[in-house]
């Protein structure tokens, strides 16, 4: 996926708006308008039920987090190797990998997660030593194959990713580097990894951001994360569009506290010549 | 256990008993959802870049708001909240019109559905490619006298194309896979179709591994054809890399 598709999918720094962009006048109008929009919502629709789940809704949000941040971590770890035996390993690593980043890039992810919980899950339990062993307690719980699902996901789509970003890194760089006298393992450390993730690094802030609309597919395996709280309200109170709007408000403030982030630390980190 | 060692093929049987010809159903019903929420999202996209490109501040803002939150809100929830409101206020509207309701097929709801989430994305594919056309083709458009839909017609469209390609190749991939996520709306395309046959008849590896060769042979095929329509696009620009 290049750059700018990730963009078109995903909100990024560059779509925050500045301070004195609202200073305009048809956008004044238009945030009075949205604003008696707002009121009319919280007026006019039911919103009683809110106090009662907000702490479920917390740790709700919580799982989300956890989620998001579990797997982008893990799949970034993968990812470094995936990306990075596609340009310099040898085949019988170069093909895997390849492999693997067609097949998960190529299916969709509700269906690797059903794949995982489902089909694993019913595999195991015929094994013996698998339900004696001291991870079947965890094997036994849902959250595992969501982790284990949007961490292999992430991995592929951001092997590729890394796969460019390794080939992208200038060869004089690495040439440098090796007449500096460094081994493979320095000048992959100090200079390849480094400028590689340099010039990923818009991408991957994308695709946290992607990774994060992904992580409500976990609700259907049972885990309990914001979306499926949600859920519960539904079916509790039968209200069908007070939840859903709460909901996709909460994903826009964590896509919007993300994205801020990521202005944040892009800013900090000096890019001329990039 | 139906497969302890050996897998059971004759599940994959196309005839009743086994549920092959359930699961190829259910693979169309996925190629036709994709196939018109893309066409759909298309649409929505060369609309929407236009405007955003070309339109007045407000429409502009209006446009921005909508790219800016299917691009901040999950795929799943805005297909729920689009789900039961699209259906919902179609169903209003033709009340007040005094038509009565009609029942909306699932079909015609999951395109509505995944055409809208696919408009934004196209508006910002589309939007990008269209900057970078060089201004100079458009000015001389605008000089040898064309009309705006002329110069769209002409010059912009086509110039666009070769920039708008890989990423719109891409949309198309991802509207493949954004089917799936109708199942949890309950529409019987490929996903849900396996959930179901899997839970049936308990061999969900089995079912689960053929449906995602059918998802990953329409991605090779559709990178296949992409390869060509790209090369083809390219004619007679500098080669990258």
């Amino acid at each position: 996926m290049t750059d700018e598709t990730t963009h078109a999918l995903a909100l990024v720094p560059e779509d925050l708006p500045t301070a004195e962009s609202f200073l305009k006048p048809h956008r004044i109008v238009l945030m009075i308008l949205f604003a008696g929009l707002v009121v009319a919502v919280a007026v006019f629709m039911r919103w009683d039920w809110l106090p009662r789940y907000l702490p479920r809704l917390g740790s709700g949000i919580l799982v989300s987090l956890a989620m998001l941040f579990g797997t982008a971590i893990l799949g970034f770890l993968l990812a470094v190797p995936l990306g990075l035996v596609q340009v310099t390993g040898p085949w019988f690593l170069k093909l895997p990998a390849r492999l693997f980043c067609t097949i998960i890039r190529g299916t969709p992810l509700l269906l690797q997660l059903w794949l995982l919980y489902y089909g694993l899950g019913s595999l195991f339990p015929q094994f013996p030593w698998i339900r004696h062993s001291f991870l079947w307690p965890y094997l036994r719980e849902a959250w595992p194959y969501g982790v284990a699902a949007l961490t292999l996901s992430f991995a592929a789509y951001e092997g590729e990713v890394m796969r460019g970003a390794f080939a992208g890194v200038p060869q004089g760089e690495l040439e440098a580097a090796r007449a500096y006298g460094m081994g493979r393992w320095t000048m992959f450390r100090r200079i390849w990894l480094p400028r590689a993730v340099h010039r990923a690094l818009p991408t991957l802030n994308g695709e946290t951001v992607l990774q994060l609309k992904s992580t409500p597919l976990v609700a259907t395996i049972t885990v309990v994360d914001v979306y499926a709280v949600i859920s519960k309200v539904r079916q509790e109170t039968y209200l069908t569009y007070e939840p859903l709007l709460l909901l996709a408000l909460i994903y826009m403030c964590l896509t919007g506290i993300l994205v801020v982030a990521f202005r944040y630390f892009e800013n900090r980190i000096p890019t001329s010549g990039a | 256990m139906a497969a302890d060692s050996l897998i059971n093929w004759s599940l994959l049987a196309l005839a009743a008993p086994g549920w092959g010809g359930v699961l190829l159903q259910g693979f169309l019903h996925s190629v036709e959802i994709a196939v018109g929420g893309y066409a759909l999202g298309l649409l929505l996209g060369v609309g929407g870049a236009f405007g955003k490109l070309y339109g007045g501040p407000v429409l502009r803002d209006l446009l921005e708001c909508y790219t800016t939150i299917v691009r901040a809100v999950p795929e799943l929830v805005l297909i729920l909240l689009l789900y039961y409101a699209g259906t919902d206020l179609l169903n209003q509207f033709l009340g007040a019109m005094g038509i009565g309701t009609v029942d909306i097929s699932g079909l015609a709801a999951g395109i509505f559905v995944i055409g809208v989430v696919q408009g934004a994305y196209s508006t910002e594919v589309l939007r990008g490619a269209i900057k970078a056309v060089l201004p100079g083709q458009i000015e001389a458009a605008r000089a040898y006298g064309m009309s705006p839909t002329k110069v769209l017609r002409r010059i912009t469209l086509p110039a666009m194309l070769p920039y708008a390609i890989p990423g719109l190749a891409n949309l198309w991939l991802i509207a493949t896979k954004d089917t799936a996520l109708l199942a949890v709306v309950g529409f019987s395309e490929l996903t849900l179709v396996t959930r179901q046959a899997a839970g049936t008849t308990k061999a969900y590896l089995l079912f689960f591994c053929a449906a995602g060769a059918l998802y990953l042979a329409l991605t090779l095929v559709s990178n296949l054809l992409i390869g060509i329509i790209e090369r083809h696009a390219r004619r007679g620009f500098a080669e990258q890399r």
